[in-house]
């Protein structure tokens, strides 16, 4: 956990805050994380994000899925407790077909939405810092952290040269949510003299 | 400036009015934090009270045993299955709406899904009802789940449709409830950072998970409705086979049709779409939606329900055809004696469906029909009679002149436990509705925000100059926009 520094850029339109991300990375700052009150597509893209692997995990779970119940029913039916069914084979393959189905998807989905959960750090209860509240009404929130390298006042100027409405300064202590891949443990404020 | 979004003027807005992100937020959040009006009181407690009675009677039928219900030997299933089947199909539309109309990008669905799947969720919790309950003992109901019990094991019998249905009708209210949840995240948020009131503050900020609105966050969302509604459209086809498995896979002559899955199924969306149509124009109408829930909406809505009640019609006719070509009097008997012969016991009810499920939607192959509220509402009544009396129709006329005619003396007629019993569902169902369009958005806010500058109509509008342009024009415009 450390306590970092943000310059929060507000935008009242989408169409300005495409150019703007874009002026913004090629200047150097850090882009902590845009926040917006609906998806908008071809954000992630011009924020330079990857994209993301969640189809990958739900295909691994439902692959998980059809092996349980293959698996499971196979097992029941010739090793744990084989019945005969009016002379039927012990392996009935198209009668599994449904259950076979039905926890594909189960476990897919709900495999997947956990993950979803996980990777967004979203749970009952979790509090976080929002740097905006409007950012869930109508407002486009983009956040810059400062760093070593970045001058508040610089980047201040500069959020409103490309057309931010509203712009504040907020110290938010980050969550392993945030901070997660950051190795610098050293609270913003302590760096004292750093900041050019 | 250029254009994010373009759309042709050649299809309709989907949002009338003159609408921003923050008024569309106003609007939709509305409803939420005023206070409830008197008619969302007096449905409410109506919905209460056939609760009530349903508990009631279902306390009955748990005290004295399953003779309450007036189900005897040869009709061994009757109001209770009719009632899971017609729940279950009730429920097909929300998931239609919300997962294989987002699959194939129609933006209308973005106004009607949030309530649609909300009505999905409540409807298979009330068709789960029936089936449970019907197993008499049953707090003995856990038996059905395959677990390593004291007893064996003794498993179930996984190639039994019915412990199918277990699995399916599980997994599809599962499925269902991650899909319409994971999509009410973001706007939970959106009337958590507008609540004053520290209740709400707490209930919502639970309730939205810590959503941010984080672009990678949606990004991840969207793969997720994506990869959801995936998996949600087979699901949805599968659910209903499988309950039309229950009949399928017997033997007895009227059931043991070929042609079910692909019936029930269209039947299913055919009752789902009126049910949502029943309750999205009352909802308009009440929490003042009209903006939002547009008569285009109502419109394309109704196109699904003439295309549907067509398939249906197409297969009551199959099944008659299939009967007579077979030469099987068996099939014979159960399809021309038992339900078109209007003088059977039980000819009514055949007639009844086919009056209200395929004649009366053919009205609307004309546009102002489908376009009238009013001539709408009255249909999505009829249609919902129509559907349950299919489901009827099949159950019960297949059944109640058997093989043996000693027993067909035993005209059908339920207990009033078993009318209590789906009295109560109703009360269940629409005690959900009411929870649900008081404490969550009926429409999706974000999604609404989604389209809003593409098929809001203020926007369209402003899109004229785009559409007098030239393709050449119209790409130097906007291909080279820097983003």
């Amino acid at each position: 956990m450390s306590v970092k520094k943000f310059v929060v850029g507000i935008f009242t339109d989408e169409q300005v805050l495409f150019p703007a991300i874009k002026k913004v990375r090629s200047a150097g700052y850090k882009i902590h994380d845009v926040y917006t009150p609906m998806a908008i597509h071809g954000l992630d893209h011009a924020m330079g994000l990857r994209e993301t692997s969640l189809h990958t995990a739900g295909f691994i779970y439902g692959i998980t899925g059809t092996t349980t119940a293959i698996g499971g029913i196979g097992w029941i039916f010739n090793s744990d407790w084989p019945i005969n069914f009016g002379g039927k084979s012990h392996f009935d393959l198209p009668a599994w077909i449904p259950i076979t189905f039905e926890l594909t998807v189960l476990f897919s989905s709900v495999g997947m939405v956990l993950t979803f959960c996980y990777l967004c750090q979203m749970a009952p209860f979790v509090r976080k810092h929002h740097f905006n509240l409007r950012s869930t009404d109508d407002q486009f929130t983009m956040v810059i952290e400062l760093t070593d390298k970045t001058n508040e006042a610089s980047a201040i100027d500069f959020l409103t040269s490309v057309g931010a409405t509203g712009i504040n300064t907020q110290t938010a202590e980050t969550g392993w949510w945030l901070g997660r891949y950051d190795k610098d443990k050293t609270p913003f404020e302590q760096k004292g003299t750093a900041l050019v | 400036m250029a254009l994010l979004a373009y759309e042709s003027q050649v299809r309709p807005g989907l949002v009338d009015g003159p609408k921003d992100y923050h008024q569309v937020t106003e609007d939709l959040v509305r409803p939420i934090e005023a206070n409830p009006t008197r008619a969302w009181w007096i449905g409410f407690l109506v919905s209460v009270a056939c609760l009530i009675f349903g508990i009631y009677s279902v306390t009955m039928q748990v005290i004295y045993g399953v003779g309450q219900w007036n189900l005897h030997k040869t009709v061994g299933w009757g109001w209770d299955i009719t009632n899971f089947v017609w729940w279950i199909g009730i429920g097909h539309a929300g998931t239609l709406i919300s997962a294989i109309l987002l699959l194939f990008r129609q933006g209308w669905r973005t106004g009607v899904n949030r309530a649609a799947e909300a009505m999905t969720i409540f409807a298979v919790i009330c068709a789960g009802q029936f089936p449970i309950w019907h197993m008499g003992r049953v707090w003995l109901c856990f038996f059905i789940m395959p677990y390593p019990n004291t007893r064996g094991s003794v498993w179930p019998n996984f190639n039994s449709p019915l412990l199918w249905d277990v699995f399916a009708i599980s997994t599809y209210f599962t499925v269902s409830l991650l899909f319409w949840y994971t999509g009410l995240l973001p706007d939970l948020a959106t009337v958590r950072d507008r609540a004053k009131l520290k209740w709400r503050k707490f209930m919502y900020g639970t309730l939205s998970f810590g959503w941010s609105g984080s672009v990678k966050h949606w990004q991840r969302h969207e793969a997720l409705a994506l990869v959801l509604a995936g998996l949600s459209t087979p699901l949805v086809l599968s659910v209903h086979t499988i309950v039309s498995f229950d009949f399928a896979t017997s033997v007895i002559p009227g059931w043991h049709t070929t042609i079910f899955p692909p019936y029930f199924v269209a039947g299913a969306i055919f009752s789902g779409f009126a049910m949502v149509q029943t309750l999205l124009l009352v909802t308009r109408k009440v929490l003042n939606l009209k903006e939002y829930i547009t008569v285009e909406h109502i419109e394309i809505m109704n196109k699904v329900i003439v295309l549907t009640g067509s398939i249906v019609g197409i297969a009551y006719l199959t099944e008659l055809f299939v009967s007579w070509y077979s030469m099987n009097k068996f099939e014979n008997w159960a399809f021309f004696q038992n339900r078109v012969n209007i003088f059977s016991p039980y000819g009514w009810a055949y007639y009844l469906m086919m009056g209200c499920n395929v004649l009366s939607p053919q009205i609307f192959w004309f546009r102002k029909m489908r376009r009238n509220v009013t001539v709408t509402f009255f249909m999505s009544i009829i249609v919902n009679i129509g559907m349950w009396f299919e489901r009827f129709v099949i159950i019960v006329l297949s059944i109640y002149r058997d093989y043996v005619p000693s027993s067909w003396a035993t005209y059908y007629r339920p207990s009033i436990w078993e009318v209590g019993f789906y009295v109560g569902t109703f009360g269940l169902f629409f005690t959900c509705y009411f929870l649900f369009s008081k404490f969550f958005p009926v429409i999706a806010i974000a999604e609404i925000k989604h389209i809003l500058k593409r098929s809001g109509n203020v926007y369209k509008a402003k899109m004229g100059h785009e559409e007098a342009e030239t393709a050449e024009e119209f790409a130097a415009e906007n291909l080279h926009h820097d983003h």
